[in-house]
């Protein structure tokens, strides 16, 4: 694969992978958490939640990123904050990338699993308490499991996302080769030089391949998992 | 361990005030749909905050309104059988069962899976999945479930209304054995007469949220005043009985304090204690012993009440050596005859009227 993909290619689908995977794998937890409480808790503020976790999907990508510059630059307020206390840097690095991949993935990743939590019947949740159950227990052992297929969906979605996360990741992180150069910004890069053409067909077939790829797999899994949850 | 109620709550269109005591034994909540039953039952579990009273367990309080206590759902230990199952979808009946177990506090003890399979008769289907169980497999599940949590106290919110009657007649049976054996309180809700004179030791009648009558069940069913909220047809005394022998005709000879019944073969050996049912509709009234008729059971009462209602129709209470028997007569009867309290009097009763299925061990 490495010799029929350029060394330049090659680093930007490392790349994107490696961003795409710790977005996800980072943000799948917080996003779990979220959607469980839009599903089943009332509070104050709610529907401002709400809104801000869809913000993303509504807003142009480039407002995203200069948001996210504004705010996680290393003279932002959240920015600097995070440097000055754990040596965190965003702007222009690849954890910048996965910061903004994850941000735009979240509210997909939110909204599958919130339809999933809402499908669970509430009185299987009372039942397991009234078995002697505490709450954290109740949604490890019963929650979760019947919430998985929906939680692999939201979740291979989100990396989905994350993968062709293009005008957030640019304006906020740049578009530096080997460090937050992603698939889709070495395809616009490829695109804006005479005969970078072929580079980037291929590497525009290696994302067609990745996509479905992972849309096989969370097809398979979520199978799997709503096999195991029919209870048949 | 006696379970103490004392509660009010605002629920459509009237306030649930309830207070009673739940002795050992089944104590059945008894009403009409809307009556409050499931709301008394959801406070006692915990599922449920009351505005105001308290609910105690053998001394232990549960809630206390003024107090401020509320011990959440998981810390109470009652075995709660809902109506619809409430399986786990994604666990073999054999996890589902065991679900409460890590729960059960360190000391305390109860039966094992293994003895609780085999009396609810689940024993072959451990390793199967709710889905491929049927509906009456499902409740039994649901009740190993909750025994094996090793509760202090059954909770059961008509655990049979979502099945037809076989499969109810494939369940009682196992919850009478439940009760003979378990030797813990149940709290069990319904409004079906049938299952609460099969099944209750203590009865309390609920109407709109209010207590119209506690106490034992011989007492509570006999009791002329309440058969407005039983229903006319469902209204019927509950006696004591012990199996006297059985007869080469096929009937079994029955002993009850104020003489002997006769009924088609019951499977039960001589001098075991069961419980019959009496509706009240069955029992016709005669001035003189009756001659030339072909109904078998005849005891001879004496009439303690006699209430008439609105409608052509008179209810009459009967004492009978030391049990109480209703008869459902018309008020034209009532006046032909001049029947009055203190008068003696004999209850034809159709054999017929005490079926198997109103037979309860006891």
């Amino acid at each position: 694969m490495t010799d029929w993909l350029g060394p330049a290619e090659w680093q930007a689908v490392a790349l994107s992978l490696k961003v795409s995977l710790w977005a996800i794998g980072l943000s799948l937890p917080i996003g779990i958490l979220a959607a469980y409480a839009l599903a089943r808790w009332d509070f104050p503020g709610k529907q401002l939640l709400n809104g801000i976790i869809h913000l993303p999907l509504i807003l142009p990508p480039v407002v995203t990123g200069y948001l996210l510059l504004l705010s996680f630059g290393r003279r932002g307020p959240v920015g600097s904050f995070l440097y000055e206390w754990f040596g965190l840097i965003f702007a222009f690095r690849w954890t910048g990338a996965a910061l903004a991949a994850s941000i735009m993935a979240f509210p997909l990743m939110v909204r599958s699993i919130r339809l999933a939590v809402e499908s669970v019947d509430p009185k299987l949740e009372q039942a397991a308490a009234t078995l002697g159950a505490p709450r954290l227990w109740v949604f490890f052992t019963v929650t979760l499991p019947l919430i998985l297929p929906g939680v692999i969906a939201g979740a291979i979605l989100g990396f989905a996302k994350a993968m062709g996360e293009f005008g957030a990741t640019i304006t906020f992180v740049s578009n530096i080769p080997g460090q937050t150069q992603t698939l889709p910004s070495a395809i616009y890069t490829f695109l804006q030089v005479p005969g970078g053409e072929t580079q980037a067909m291929r590497l525009v077939l290696v994302s067609v391949t990745v996509a479905m790829g992972a849309l096989a797999i969370s097809e398979i899994l979520a199978r799997r998992a709503a096999k195991r949850v029919s209870g048949a | 361990m006696s379970l103490t109620v004392d509660i009010t709550h605002p629920l459509a269109g009237f306030d649930l005030n309830v207070a009673f005591e739940a002795p050992e034994g089944v104590t059945a909540l008894f009403g009409r749909s809307g009556a409050g039953k499931t709301t008394v039952i959801n406070a006692v579990s915990g599922l449920l905050k009351p505005q105001q009273g308290r609910i105690l367990l053998g001394g232990e309080t549960l809630f206390d309104a003024k107090a401020r206590v509320n011990l959440p759902i998981h810390r109470r230990r009652l075995g709660y059988v809902f109506q619809d199952g409430r399986l786990f979808p994604h666990m073999s009946v054999r996890q589902n069962m065991m679900y409460g177990r890590r729960f059960a506090p360190r000391g305390a003890s109860g039966p094992g899976l293994e003895e609780v399979a085999d009396l609810l008769g689940l024993t072959a289907m451990l390793d199967r999945r709710p889905g491929a169980l049927s509906g009456g497999e499902k409740q039994r599940v649901a009740i190993g479930r909750a025994l094996l949590s090793w509760p202090r106290m059954l909770l059961m919110d008509e655990p049979l209304a979502a099945l037809d009657a076989a499969r109810k007649e494939e369940i009682l049976p196992y919850l009478e054995r439940l009760r003979d054996r378990a030797g813990l309180p149940i709290l069990y809700v319904s409004h079906s007469m049938a299952e609460v004179a099969r099944l209750a030791t203590s009865v309390v009648v609920l109407e709109a949220g209010q207590v119209v009558r506690s106490g034992p069940a011989e007492q509570v069913l006999s009791d002329p005043a309440l058969v407005h909220q039983i229903g006319l047809r469902e209204a019927g005394a509950l006696l004591p009985a012990t199996v006297a022998r059985h007869h080469d005709d096929g009937l079994t000879e029955l002993s009850v304090s104020g003489g002997r019944l006769f009924l088609p073969h019951l499977d039960m050996a001589p001098g075991s204690h069961t419980r019959v049912r009496i509706l009240a509709q069955d029992v016709m009234l005669a001035l003189e012993p009756p001659n030339g008729i072909s109904a078998l059971n005849i005891l001879r009462g004496e009439i303690v009440t006699l209430r008439e209602g609105s409608g052509p129709g008179a209810i009459v209470q009967l004492q009978s050596g030391e049990d109480k028997l209703l008869s459902r007569i018309t008020r034209r009867s009532a006046q032909a005859l001049h029947l009055s309290p203190g008068q003696r009097i004999y209850a034809v009763i159709k054999s017929v009227a005490i079926a198997r299925g109103d037979i309860g061990a006891g």
